[in-house]
Parts: C-alpha cells; sequence; structure tokens
C-alpha cells in the first residue's frame, strides 16, 4: 500500500541524506533550479532536483494577506470610534480611549469626560455600537456560510425562512400581548423561537421531500416554509391592525433599545456560531467542488452541510432577535469581499466577519444621525448607501460573482 | 493480499430503474483495467460505486476493506476520483485547486502544512504544471485542465485512482499525451488505475484487462485481445466495426453500413 509520502521519504529518495548541513544545502539547490527555470523546461527534470525542505512560496492557498487584515481591523477600529463619538454629544477619539483606560482599574487614569459624557459613552452608545457590530459580523459571515453550502450568490442569511419565522414570533407578541406590558424581554425570545421553527420545519420538509437531491430542495422548502409563515404573520397583523406601527418598525429593524443586557443575551450564540463557520473556512472551499467531488475527497458533505446551516442559523436567529431584519449585509459584505480580496472562503469567511462588524456600526451611526433626533431605519441606511456601492463594485471588476 | 479493488455482486437501483446487476470485478494492485461498454451500460455508477458515492447492494473491498464500513476520509485516503466533469471554480489558482486534493491529510478544521504544500508541488511539477501555479483555472484550455485535475488526484496520494473518461474534450495528441502520463505515473508510483472510456481503441492500448459491460451487467472480460472482437462489439455496442490487429495491438474501426436506417 502506497502510505502518505513524508517529506523525510521524498528526501530519501532524492539525496538519501535528511541530515541538518544536507537540509540546508536545499535552499542553495533550489535556489539555483529555480533561477535556471525561465520557463517550463525544467519542469521536466524536476523529479531529479526535487526534494526541498521549503515549498515554493507560490504553492499556497489565498487566505488573508496581512495588508487586508490590517485594513480590515483598521476599519472596524475606525467604525468603532466614530460610532461612540457620533451623536447629540460629539466626544473625540482622543476622549473615548482616555475614557476606556480610566475604566480599566490597572492604569490609574482619571477619565477625560464629566460623568454625563462618560454615562453617554458607556452606558448608551457603547451597547448600541458593540450589538451594532455583533450583529453585523454575524450577518455577514452567515451569508458566507450559507453562499458557501448552498453554493448559490443568492443564499443570504434569511434563505431557510429564518425571517419570516422570527417576523411571525415577534408579530403574535406584538399584537397579542395586553396594552401596557412589557415586551421587552419577551420579543427577542418569540422572533428567536418562531426563526428556529421555521428553519427546522424547512430543514424536515427539505430532507423528506429530497433525499438525493442536494440544495435545490432544501432553498425551496425554505422558500415554502416562508411564504406560509408570511401569510400566518398578515393574517394575524390584519386581525390587530392597532399594532401595525410596532410590528412594522420592528420588522425594519434597528438597535434603538440597545443595552447591555440585549448584548449579553446574543453574545454567546454570535461567538460559538462565528467560531464554528471560522473553523469551517476551509471545508466551504472543498464543498465548492460540488458535493460528489467533495465526498471523494473525504468530507461527509451531509454532516458538514447540517452543521454549518443550524450553526449560522442559530446565529442568525439571535441577532435577529434584538436587531430585527437587516437586510443586505448578508449579501452585499461577502460578495464584496470575494471581489476585492479573494474568492477563497478562507479570506471571505474571517474578513466578512470584521467588516460586516464595521459596516453595520457605520450604518447605524448614519441611521441615528442624519436626521437627528428622529432615527432612520436602518436597514434604509445599509441598502441606500451599500447598493450604489455594490453596484459600482460590480462593474469595475472583472471577477465574476461566484 | 494483492488486489486492490475487489467487487463482489454489486447492484445499483436508483428509483425504479436497476443500473446495475451483480457485477462482479477484481482490480490487482498496480493494474490499469477498463471499463467500456455502450452508453448508458453502467460505467460511470460502477466507477462511483467502487469510490462509496452511492447506495448499492453487494459488496465492494477496497485494499480489503469494505467500503460501506469506512469513513469518507478512509476512502479518500485510498481512491483518488477523476470525474467525467469536475467542476473547476474559475477563480481560484492551480495552486489552490490542487491543494484542494490535500484534504484527506488535513485535519477537519485545520489548514495545509508544508508538508502538503509539498505534496502538491510535486503533483504539480510531475504533470509540468509549475508555470501555471498562479493561474487562475478560468484561463486554462482544455487540455491544460484535465492536467490539473489529475495533479489534484495525484497531490492526494491515494494508491488507487478512477478515471471517469479521461480523455473525453481532449483532441488525438491531447488524449495520447493524458493516456501516455497516466501510464508513467501507474509504472512510477505503482498506482492501480480503474477507468471507464468510451474509445475502445485508446481502451484497448493502455488496458491491462477490459471490463465490458451492457444493460448493467459484465458480458465481457479479459484481456484486450479476447474481448475486442468485431462480434461482441456488434453484439453489444449495434456497431458495425473492423478490428485490426497489428504490432501487437488491438484497433477498432467504425464502418459505414449500407442502410443502416433502412429497415
Amino acid at each position: 500500500m502506497l502510505e502518505r509520502q513524508t517529506l523525510a521519504d521524498i528526501r530519501a529518495v532524492a539525496y538519501g541524506c535528511v541530515c541538518p548541513s544536507c537540509l540546508s544545502g536545499f535552499a542553495a539547490r533550489e535556489h539555483a533550479r529555480r533561477s535556471s527555470e525561465v520557463d517550463g523546461e525544467a519542469e521536466n527534470r524536476a523529479d531529479a532536483t526535487w526534494a526541498k525542505a521549503v515549498p515554493h512560496e507560490a504553492v499556497r492557498s489565498r487566505g488573508i494577506s496581512a495588508a487586508w487584515a490590517v485594513v480590515a481591523l483598521g476599519l472596524l477600529a475606525g467604525a468603532l470610534l466614530l460610532g461612540l463619538g457620533t451623536g447629540a454629544a460629539s466626544i473625540g477619539p482622543a476622549s473615548i480611549v482616555g475614557s476606556l483606560l480610566s475604566h480599566i482599574q490597572v492604569f490609574h487614569f482619571s477619565s477625560p469626560l464629566s460623568s454625563v459624557d462618560d454615562a453617554i459613552l458607556w452606558q448608551i452608545r457603547a451597547p448600541r455600537v458593540v450589538l451594532a457590530a455583533l450583529v453585523g459580523g454575524m450577518l455577514a459571515i452567515a451569508g458566507s456560510a450559507y453562499q458557501g453550502v448552498f453554493r448559490n450568490p443568492l443564499a443570504d442569511p434569511y434563505l431557510l425562512g429564518v425571517a419570516a419565522g422570527a417576523g411571525l414570533g415577534a408579530t403574535v407578541i406584538i399584537a397579542y400581548s395586553a396594552v401596557g406590558t412589557d415586551i421587552g424581554l419577551l420579543l427577542p425570545l418569540a422572533a428567536f423561537a418562531g426563526a428556529l421553527l421555521a428553519v427546522t420545519a424547512a430543514y424536515v420538509l427539505g430532507r423528506s421531500a429530497g433525499g438525493v437531491r442536494g440544495t435545490s430542495t432544501l432553498i425551496l422548502a425554505g422558500v415554502i416554509v416562508a411564504l406560509f409563515m408570511t401569510a400566518v404573520q398578515t393574517f394575524v397583523q390584519q386581525q390587530r391592525s392597532d399594532t401595525l406601527r410596532a410590528v412594522y418598525s420592528w420588522i425594519l429593524g434597528g438597535f434603538g433599545t440597545a443595552d447591555w443586557h440585549a448584548v449579553a443575551v446574543v453574545l454567546p450564540y454570535i461567538a460559538v456560531s462565528s467560531a464554528i463557520i471560522l473553523l469551517h473556512r476551509r471545508v466551504l472551499d472543498v464543498l465548492s467542488l460540488g458535493d460528489e467531488e467533495a465526498a471523494s475527497l473525504g468530507i461527509d458533505v451531509r454532516r458538514a452541510r447540517l452543521v454549518i446551516v443550524i450553526v449560522a442559523t442559530a446565529g442568525t436567529a439571535a441577532a435577529v432577535a434584538v436587531s430585527g431584519l437587516i437586510g443586505f449585509v448578508g449579501i452585499i459584505i461577502p460578495h464584496t469581499i470575494r471581489l476585492l480580496v479573494s474568492p477563497s472562503y478562507r479570506a471571505i469567511v474571517p474578513l466578512s466577519l470584521l467588516a460586516g462588524a464595521g459596516f453595520l456600526i457605520l450604518a447605524d451611526a448614519l441611521a441615528r444621525t442624519i436626521l437627528s433626533p428622529a432615527e432612520l431605519p436602518i436597514g434604509v441606511v445599509t441598502a441606500f448607501f451599500g447598493a450604489p456601492f455594490f453596484a459600482i463594485l460590480l462593474r469595475t471588476s472583472r471577477r465574476t460573482v461566484m | 493480499m494483492s488486489t486492490a479493488v475487489e467487487a463482489r455482486d454489486v447492484s445499483v437501483t436508483v428509483g425504479a430503474t436497476r443500473i446495475l446487476t451483480d457485477v462482479s470485478a477484481t482490480v490487482e494492485r498496480g493494474e490499469w483495467v477498463t471499463v467500456i461498454g455502450p452508453n448508458g451500460s453502467g460505467k460511470t455508477t460502477l466507477l462511483r460505486a467502487v469510490a462509496g458515492l452511492l447506495a448499492f447492494a453487494g459488496q465492494v473491498l477496497v485494499e480489503g476493506r469494505a467500503v460501506q464500513s469506512s469513513t469518507r476520509r478512509q476512502l479518500a485516503r485510498q481512491i483518488a476520483l477523476v470525474p467525467q466533469h469536475p467542476q473547476t471554480p474559475g477563480e481560484l489558482t492551480v495552486a489552490e485547486y490542487v491543494l484542494l486534493g490535500r484534504t484527506p491529510h488535513i485535519g477537519y478544521f485545520a489548514t495545509e502544512t508544508r508538508t502538503d504544500r509539498l505534496a502538491a508541488e510535486r503533483a504539480m511539477a510531475r504533470l509540468g504544471l509549475r508555470k501555471f501555479t498562479d493561474r487562475v483555472l478560468g484561463s486554462l484550455s482544455g487540455g491544460e485542465l484535465q492536467r490539473v485535475v489529475l495533479a489534484r488526484a495525484l497531490a492526494q496520494e491515494a494508491p488507487i485512482l478512477l478515471l471517469d473518461e479521461p480523455t473525453t474534450a481532449l483532441d488525438l495528441g491531447r488524449q495520447q499525451d493524458a493516456l501516455e502520463l497516466l501510464d508513467e505515473l501507474r509504472r512510477d508510483s505503482g498506482l492501480t488505475v480503474l477507468s471507464a472510456m468510451h474509445d475502445l481503441s485508446l481502451a484497448g492500448q493502455y488496458a491491462d484487462r477490459l471490463l465490458l459491460l451492457d444493460g448493467g451487467r459484465v458480458v465481457a472480460e479479459g484481456k484486450p485481445d479476447a474481448v475486442l472482437s468485431e462480434q461482441v462489439i456488434a453484439a453489444h455496442y449495434a456497431a458495425k466495426v473492423s478490428v485490426i490487429r497489428k504490432d501487437g495491438g488491438v484497433f477498432v474501426l467504425p464502418r459505414r453500413e449500407e442502410g443502416r436506417w433502412v429497415h
């Protein structure tokens, strides 16, 4: 049986020696070989001069280059400072950093802010900005995961009925709770439950309808479940037309009611979901070869798809529960990364997380300042600024979408 | 034990259609066996069953181990499959694509190591693809793409290679190049090759043994010289051919038949 060839095997065949001094000779021989290799001629004698300690730099998968990592982190940091600084009371970046340091007891640093500004910053703006970052990152990374497992550029985090299910849950709570009751806690729970119910129904239906027919049956099942739940939701709305406004404003989404409690509620879901999707970034690349080839490369395609869909959905449901339905982020951010950086999920997945977070912080900052003191629904902002940007990108990029 | 692949009474039913019926076959280690047969005779299905990609009745043993009780990963370390129409995402570079062949050797959540990159580079060098390392798949010709797919299978470092119509979409010269290359690889690395092919002359020249399928059953098996005869081909392909034996080879030439469609 031909076992996996180890590096030592390769060397032993070529030089019969793996001692350190031989190893250090590899670099020199390899350099000579490469400099003589002007065209493809040298390939024929590649076997004779084979063995070397270091593979060619070009033989690798394009993940995130250091430059793009810096750009993404820089954008996120800039967005954080901007999001924390803008509002009725403007706070400069230096003051924000100073105030942050003063709150970390180790530094014994006195805050440059008045106690009112400090409260505005840490009790009102910070939870809102952090929540926007979590939700934006989650929607974008879930979108990239869905596009990967379904091999469909139109897939978004709401593909399997999450939006309709959450909408139904929220509508029922808003419509049937007694006037004056505090539904602040109940609303996200109901939305979360509705989202999970919808996706479970879609999955069960898709599985029972088309065992071997792959992903399209699942997507169709999601569409059917979403249509049904939307119908029920519309019915409930008509029954309680006095609550239309509240339902509508929830559906449009936003972070107007954000507090640290909401952050604490969604953080575990989003952290676990993102981490698991991040771990699957290479598997998503393998899945791009199609189910059969991925299987022949040793991937249990069904299980991989199930795990990715479950975690992406749970994370999305948590995000939707605290923010409503924010469209656009899940589709546009992953495609932007694909067009600008790399078509490999090893770049798309982690960069989507960072860029989605930064994008939604900025969108939220715009939403609450443009018509201040009134707030625009954040979905309006994401689409109004995101759509033209993506249109330009699509036109100027020579890459195909998928 | 020197049998690489053994199929025992393999039957495959998809929906209400029986595609393979009690197919038994063996491929010895280092041997090249080619499955031939008319369209729809079950060639691809047999390869997919051996690769464990579909449900079947009967038994397939790969290196003595039942396919059904192997994990996907274990199988992928034994068998590399080159499908008839591989998916080749146009945006991937040749290096990235070939590296995907290392998947069965890379931890599920891990990324490739230096050893994997070396193996990929070795496979690319073996197929003369070094200069294409950075090129995206979308910019390659059909023949180049074929070699890239083969490099991915080679990087998988599995002892058994399954090839489904490896020469379709290639011109005559490229067909010969590809098959010569395969034969060379087989000799150098001791690979076992199980392929499905349409071109009977090429099949006869490169395979050690042929397996003729018709209607999902094995109807003939043996050395190319024994299997390829005018009678056998007329019976199973409904084709009028001349079989020419020359220089130790067997060549199958289609011949025009007057009034073939006038009944």
